[in-house]
């Protein structure tokens, strides 16, 4: 359900489809985050916001749960063996790589993580 | 999600079609088990119609990678690609896991 709703923002937007399956990821990471983290003894509700800022397609998560900064997180050690490594803080660091940028605010007793994807990270300069 | 498995010579092929997500790992993890617990030590993962992966998936791999390292059994994974390899690339999974361009040859590593 989420899945579809932001897709078809960012269908709208006019999102790359290489950028929609980063958005896809840092979406589902945030959702599992915020489970864990804002909710971690039960249901709780989230919400979804979509907006275009420009270039850039800007994805925002707010939840009502016990405040939590999930970018306060620190990454993960990705070069441990097979049987020392852990999950814990993958999530954070895939919405780390796979958004061009993001922020967390804490705003009327809720947590909100801003997401934002350029259109087009490459930038190129174009000459007429 | 689907898990289509099939016994070769020397090793249990496992193949996944669809997403990896928080949604259908438990349902790997517990396929995986069972083979495991059956006595298919030896096996090899290929991804080539898997299309979506995220970090509760490649937990999925590692507690079964786990699991089957301390029964002394072996896994490969094969034909990781496209948007699953970049993932398994930014979390470092591509460098522990034994990986093969095909099924053939991770099942030839494993004979």
């Amino acid at each position: 359900m989420a899945n579809n709703f932001v897709e078809e923002c960012a269908d709208r937007f006019g999102l790359a489809t290489k950028k929609k399956f980063g958005l896809e990821l840092a979406l589902e990471e945030a959702f599992i985050n915020i489970c864990s983290h804002a909710y971690p003894d039960g249901e709780g509700d989230a919400e979804i916001f979509c907006t275009g800022d420009g270039d850039a397609f800007v994805l925002e998560i707010a939840d009502s749960g016990k405040p939590f900064d999930v970018l306060s997180l620190p990454d993960p050690d990705i070069t441990l063996d097979i049987m020392d490594r852990q999950i814990g803080g993958l999530g954070i660091h895939f919405i780390r790589t796979m958004s061009d940028s993001v922020s967390y605010r804490r705003e009327n007793d809720r947590n909100i993580l801003r997401m934002v994807f350029e259109k087009d990270s490459k930038r190129t300069v174009t000459s007429r | 999600m689907e898990i289509r498995t099939k016994k070769e010579a020397h090793a249990t092929v496992v193949a996944i079609t669809g997403r990896l997500d928080a949604v259908t790992a438990p349902e790997y993890e517990k396929k995986m088990q069972e083979l495991i617990g059956g006595g298919d030590i030896r096996l090899v993962v290929d991804f080539e119609a898997l299309e979506y992966i995220s970090s509760a998936g490649l937990r999925g791999l590692l507690v079964t990678a786990k699991l089957l390292k301390a029964k002394g059994g072996h896994v490969r994974f094969a034909n990781v690609a496209g948007t699953v390899k970049e993932v398994f690339d930014i979390s470092g999974f591509g460098s522990i896991f034994q990986m093969d361009a095909t099924v053939a040859g991770a099942l030839a590593a494993l004979s």
